[in-house]
């Protein structure tokens, strides 16, 4: 349970660690809260040549609000910081929400919002978030920036739209608007565990409590974290009550595809992904109404 | 202070950390864990070690004031920063920390391997939230097994410890 030998750098800027990247490229690895890389590293899942620590580029940390409604959180934000935030609690509800389910204080205390982003593990709730809110992430590399919207980042278990030059910098979040509700719900054996299924929902209402828009994101149910599209606009037009709310969980069912495993079988976390995306909706529903 | 420079794979690292409240300075492979540096390195080997690769919560310590797997963290990363682990809990060798004494008084433990991951959980987490609930102390302690209690005197240890705590604030 110890890593292999590596090279270590501490990059100094961001510059600098482009140009370490650029030069080590898929051999070298970004070291951020270390939090999913160095447990690979200890099992020998993952054995970098080269480790870039970016721990001190303050300028890719923290959360910062737009002019144009929405909410830019640096790479490097730890999740304890996004937790303790009133800005993420207040225009981000559904991240607030869901940060006390990912993994235990003390790795929240380490673990960063871009390394679980840059890890794409299908089973971790922010990926499936960033995806239902349709974030959108910027990427950096020495020729310039891009930027990605979450729909087309995640695209396979582990694998992302960044290349190997290129490092996350920061991830756009639009604001809760006015009359949205929203609710994250997940299920594991355990506290801090990965979720057997874990689904987040948007609902937002007009004055007569009809729905306008309607979101629902899943975590571990398929390779990637799923946008369920269909089940989302089923309920558009509509008031929310107890039968759209059915019918919206069963759509979801065309969405998923969960690989079973030996905490939950395939089939178990189907019946999951219904029960808690009516609760979910039911939720957020309910606090939408509550919207002013 | 120096900051590390590309090392080569087997090249060892100056790191200079404070802990609790003593300058220590070594050379260090990269690929040595922080845990590993803090028992073997620095002979402080109260910290434990269980699983290493995050899930147990034995090898917590706190680091720059927040608790830290210190098995998930490189020992070159601690270069420059400040660092407390259960030694450093106690006030003098013939006091104990208000949380040890809870745990005393409590039976918070048995055959006590996790006992300091669990101390320096409660230390940051009780610094910060001086008044829990049983409820918020079981979701602090989630991120640390023990196999022997069943959790519930350690509970009642940091409910007792709170308390205490709080009655010497007055």
């Amino acid at each position: 349970m110890k890593p292999a030998p590596f090279k270590y750098v501490v990059a100094k800027d961001l510059e600098q660690a482009l140009d370490l990247k650029a030069r080590y490229g898929e051999d070298a690895r970004f070291l951020a809260g270390g939090q999913s890389l160095l447990p690979a590293m200890n099992y020998r899942l993952t054995q970098p040549g080269v480790l870039i620590d970016i721990n001190s580029l303050n300028e890719i940390a923290g959360v910062h609000t737009t002019l144009l409604g929405s909410v830019r959180i640096g790479a490097l934000t730890r999740y304890r910081t996004l937790e303790r935030d009133a800005n993420v609690r207040n225009l981000l509800p559904l991240v607030g929400e869901a940060l006390p389910n990912i993994a235990h204080p003390q790795i929240r205390s380490r673990g960063t919002i871009g390394g679980n982003l840059a890890n794409a593990d299908p089973a971790s709730e922010l990926p499936a978030i960033v995806l239902t809110l349709g974030g959108r992430l910027t990427l950096k590399s020495l020729k310039g920036d891009r930027s990605v919207d979450a729909a087309d980042f995640f695209i396979g278990p582990l694998t992302t739209a960044i290349e190997a030059t290129e490092l996350l910098i920061s991830i756009e979040l639009p604001t809760a608007s006015p009359r949205a509700g929203f609710c994250f719900l997940e299920l594991s054996r355990r506290r801090g565990d990965f979720a057997m299924i874990g689904v987040a929902s948007c609902v937002q209402l007009d004055e007569n409590d009809q729905c306008i828009d309607a979101r629902i994101g899943l975590c571990n149910a398929g390779d990637v974290p799923i946008f369920a599209g269909g089940a989302a606009s089923s309920l558009v037009g509509n008031k929310i009550g107890m039968a759209e709310i059915k019918e919206a969980a069963s759509l979801v069912q065309e969405s998923i595809d969960p690989g079973g495993s030996i905490h939950a079988s395939r089939e178990f976390q189907r019946h999951l992904a219904t029960v808690l995306t009516s609760r979910a909706l039911k939720i957020a529903n309910e606090r939408a109404r509550l919207e002013h | 202070m120096k900051e590390p420079a590309l090392s080569t794979e087997s090249e060892s690292i100056d790191v200079e950390v404070l802990v609790n409240g003593v300058q220590y300075q070594r050379q260090v492979e990269p690929r040595l864990l922080l845990s590993d540096f803090i028992r073997h390195e620095l002979l402080l080997a109260g910290t434990h070690v269980g699983c290493e690769h995050g899930v147990c919560g034995a090898c917590t310590i706190i680091f720059d004031g927040v608790p830290i797997r210190s098995c998930l963290t490189l020992a070159v990363q601690a270069h420059g920063h400040t660092i407390t682990t259960v030694e450093g809990l106690a006030p003098d060798s013939d006091r104990l920390h208000p949380i040890q004494e809870a745990m005393r008084d409590c039976h918070g433990l048995q055959c006590g391997y996790c006992t300091p991951g669990i101390l320096m959980t409660m230390k940051a987490y009780l610094d910060e939230t001086p008044e829990p609930s049983e409820a918020e102390i079981r979701e602090a302690l989630s991120g640390n097994l023990c196999r022997c209690t069943g959790y519930q005197h350690i509970v009642d240890a940091m409910l007792l410890a709170a308390q205490r705590l709080k009655d010497q604030q007055s």
